[in-house]
């Protein structure tokens, strides 16, 4: 497979989960805020934070109110994680692989995008914002629901994997830092019913609280959030999952012993940190998920050099 | 939308390529107007929207540009096919195979001890102010002489049912990808006429391509790594480029995927590492296709492409070069080249033609320039030209300027009345100007042409145009075997 065609599939998976979480992560919220308005102001601006684009924001926008959040995130397209920014971009990169893609995936990519492009133009009513995001998170799925059954196991179907994992442990690092920020330090086990609410919040966000009531099967507690979200080897947007399902897919990869071993490292990290230590400080929460976003940078920059290398430096010969 | 009543069929004055005057249909095309006349107006309607249903679900598009989009379009077909009869079709493609031999033979002397000036046959000057002949390959020998592996002619039918070659395209010529999925359609929406086994199949195009293909490689024996060059994916034949890399499995490069190493040999940027590539079928016309030889701005193309071709370690197609034959004033030639390298008169005849350089010829264009059909030498696409009889008085003054500031560059025809065949229109059945453009194949022992080819249709009423950018459509083309019938 040519490197080019590996990194268009590459962002192609990344950019599609990004689309997805950004209408998950807006879903959620609004749900959670809705149950305590007062810290609705608060709330708003933390997406800003969590995708890591206040800058941007700023520049353009006077205050965080849900208006202009909302019109932010979804439609923006100087903004290149808005749901509309990632669905062009997801659409571009796979405009120049559409030769090893089944017809039907272009076709449902192309009709996603038209859909929601045109959908935004005409302004989406708040009490339409529900069915627009249900729309593309729908989309988004239906997608992947036709990459995974209908492409084949090669390269290509590897490298949409790798990039929708990556992204996806990165928008995870991302919601558990931003949304844990105001609730941490508390004892653990000493929950007000508003503390209560705000975790059941950052597992929402993740479409995370059903599946942590199944498998915790206790009440909502810091230390078991964090842990769960962190380490936990079932759930598919567990941080550790997503690494596993990242290593798994490299591993069929030539050539894949560096990249493996970067992700491995980071997994070791997961497994050795201490999840009632982290829920009971927000500064060493702070500090490990920085470290943890600066391990999926190394990741994204090791897949870089051994798979799409650059201009410059020219991959090793295979002799044929 | 109503019934094909073939004695309503007004086709007067022309070459119909169905018909003979007064409706009667030719006996290749008989069992078609048959059925197309059985059939209710609903049946037609059915068969126009099946095809247009089925080139939107098959993805056939090309691409236009407007106010800076890109835009795919759907492409332009209409059902009804054009019928050329067996046994005329093998006299044209012996015509064929001989003027691509002779004009591979003029090219490689051209690059080599240029016989053919030396012996007065071709003038100097002509070659000295040629914009398409490449110093740079200059004494290159490609694999068994062949610099146009693929060539797209024009073949146009005049009034009295002369088929005339009206231009060799050897440079990037496109449109087989289409003549492909014309059939394709077509077996979709009209299975029943192709039951009968008397209509010749077109779908071996591939195969033959990627046998042409490996035969050039420099490392005979191994299996090729063979990938086709494209611009990209704002390149208006991006959908044939992918097209026929999917039908070969060969990959579709950029020249950003490719490079060339200090071993002068070509490879590309694989997830396996960089993989040798053998032959590379460019589809980037040769001023970009290297920087470092021809247009350093160029973007699309590999730096020291050219060194590596030179050293004989890859393989293009078409060679660089090779457009020097491409070109509508060496055209003129082509009967000469014919029977100075093969000693053969030419099978297939070329419209009679007029060369501004020649002092006598010029007089009789700039005096007769509402008759003639004026074309620039080294213009594609059908842009550029003068059509005199639809001219204004304007446009054939502005001609006449050019044509003296630059006469090596302009060359003339007489307009010729093109062939029409039936096309169902908004209005129902009518006849429309046809053309033809076969693609031809050359590996040096072996010549293959297209079943037909490419039937191109001026979709606008007595429009002579029969490009795609320019209103254009195409039909499948039927090479018929009437001997078994």
């Amino acid at each position: 497979m040519l490197s080019r065609v590996a990194e268009n599939l590459y962002w192609l998976g990344r950019y599609l989960e990004r689309a997805e979480d950004t209408a998950r992560l807006i879903q959620v919220s609004r749900h959670v805020m809705l149950d305590f308005p007062g810290a609705a102001v608060m709330g708003w601006s933390s997406l800003i934070n969590i995708t890591g684009s206040h800058e941007l924001f700023d520049e353009h926008y006077g205050k965080r109110d849900e208006a202009s959040v909302l019109a932010f995130l979804c439609a923006d397209r100087r903004y290149g994680g808005s749901i509309v920014s990632a669905l062009a971009a997801a659409r571009e990169n796979l405009r120049t692989t559409r030769e090893v893609m089944p017809r039907e995936v272009w076709e449902e990519i192309n009709q996603l995008y038209h859909s929601v492009t045109e959908q935004v133009s005409r302004g989406i009513a708040m009490r339409r914002m529900d069915g627009f995001l249900k729309s593309v998170i729908r989309g988004c799925q239906t997608v992947t629901g036709m990459i995974i059954g209908t492409l084949s196991h090669t390269p290509a179907r590897t490298f949409i994997g790798i990039g929708c994992y990556l992204e996806r442990a990165d928008m995870t690092t991302r919601t558990l830092d931003v949304r844990s920020a105001n609730l941490l330090p508390r004892t653990p086990g000493d929950l007000t019913p508003f503390e209560n609410l705000q975790w059941m919040g950052v597992l929402k966000s993740l479409s995370a609280y059903q599946m942590y009531r199944q498998q915790m099967r206790h009440r909502v507690r810091g230390p078991d959030v964090v842990a769960f979200i962190l380490k936990d080897h079932l759930f598919p947007r567990s941080i550790n999952r997503c690494l596993m399902d990242l290593h798994r897919n490299m591993y069929s990869l030539p050539r894949n012993g560096e990249a493996c071993a970067v992700v491995t490292a980071l997994q070791n990290r997961l497994e050795s940190v201490d999840a009632g230590w982290l829920a009971g400080s927000a500064d060493d929460l702070h500090r490990f998920v920085d470290d943890l976003q600066v391990g999926i940078g190394e990741i994204h920059d090791v897949i870089k050099s051994t798979w799409f290398a650059g201009v410059d430096e020219p991959a090793p010969v295979i002799s044929t | 939308m109503s019934r094909i009543e073939w004695s309503d069929y007004a086709c007067s004055g022309l070459y119909d390529e169905l018909l003979t005057e007064g409706g009667v249909p030719r006996e290749a095309a008989l069992e078609l107007c048959r059925y197309l006349a059985s059939l209710s107006a609903q049946e037609v309607a059915e068969l126009k929207s099946a095809a247009e249903v089925a080139i939107q679900v098959m993805g056939i598009t090309f691409t236009v540009y407007s106010d800076g989009n890109m835009i795919d379009r759907a492409w332009p077909f209409d059902i009804v096919p054009r019928i050329i009869p067996l046994a005329e079709w093998q006299r044209v493609e012996a015509g064929l195979k001989q003027r691509v031999h002779a004009l591979n033979l003029f090219i490689d002397d051209l690059y080599h001890d240029q016989r053919i000036i030396k012996d007065g046959v071709f003038p100097a000057e002509l070659l000295e102010q040629s914009v398409n002949f490449r110093p740079q390959c200059v004494g290159v020998s490609p694999p068994h002489g062949i610099w146009a592996h693929i060539c797209g002619s024009d073949l146009v039918r005049d009034k009295d049912g002369t088929i005339y070659v009206l231009e060799d395209n050897l440079r990037i010529p496109s449109g087989v990808s289409y003549m492909l999925e014309n059939r394709n359609v077509m077996k979709r929406v009209m299975p029943e006429m192709f039951e009968t086994g008397r209509i010749m199949p077109v779908d071996d195009y591939p195969a033959q391509l990627y046998d042409m293909l490996a035969a050039m490689s420099p490392r005979p024996g191994d299996v090729p790594s063979i990938a086709i060059m494209t611009p990209g994916i704002y390149n208006s034949a991006y959908f044939e480029h992918a097209y026929l890399a999917q039908q070969m499995g060969v990959d579709l490069v950029e020249g950003s995927d490719l490079i060339v190493g200090t071993d002068d040999c070509v490879y590309m940027r694989t997830i396996d590492g960089l993989k040798r590539v053998d032959v590379i079928y460019r589809r980037v016309d040769d001023l970009f296709i290297d920087p470092e030889a021809f247009n350093p701005e160029s973007m699309l193309g590999v730096r020291g492409l050219m060194r590596a071709w030179r050293a004989g370690n890859v393989a293009l197609c078409n060679a660089p070069g090779a457009g020097v034959a491409d070109d509508k004033v060496v055209y003129a030639f082509v009967p000469k080249i014919i029977k100075y390298y093969l000693g053969e008169e030419a099978i297939v005849p070329n419209v009679p033609s007029y060369l501004c350089m020649y002092d006598e010829d010029r007089r009789y264009v700039l005096d007769n320039l509402d008759k003639l059909v004026v074309k620039p030498a080294n213009e594609s696409g059908g842009y550029g030209m003068l059509v005199g009889p639809h001219s204004t008085a304007g446009q054939r003054a502005e001609f006449a300027d050019r044509i003296k500031a630059d006469p090596r560059n302009y060359m003339a025809q007489p307009t010729l009345m093109l062939s029409a065949a039936p096309t169902l229109c908004a209005e129902g059945i009518e006849p429309r100007h046809v053309d033809l453009r076969p693609f031809i194949l050359s590996s040096g022992s072996d010549t293959y042409v297209t079943t037909g080819g490419l039937t191109r249709v001026a979709l606008v009423k007595g429009s002579l145009v029969v490009n795609s950018s320019q209103g254009g459509g195409s039909k499948d083309t039927w090479i018929v075997d009437t001997e078994g019938a």
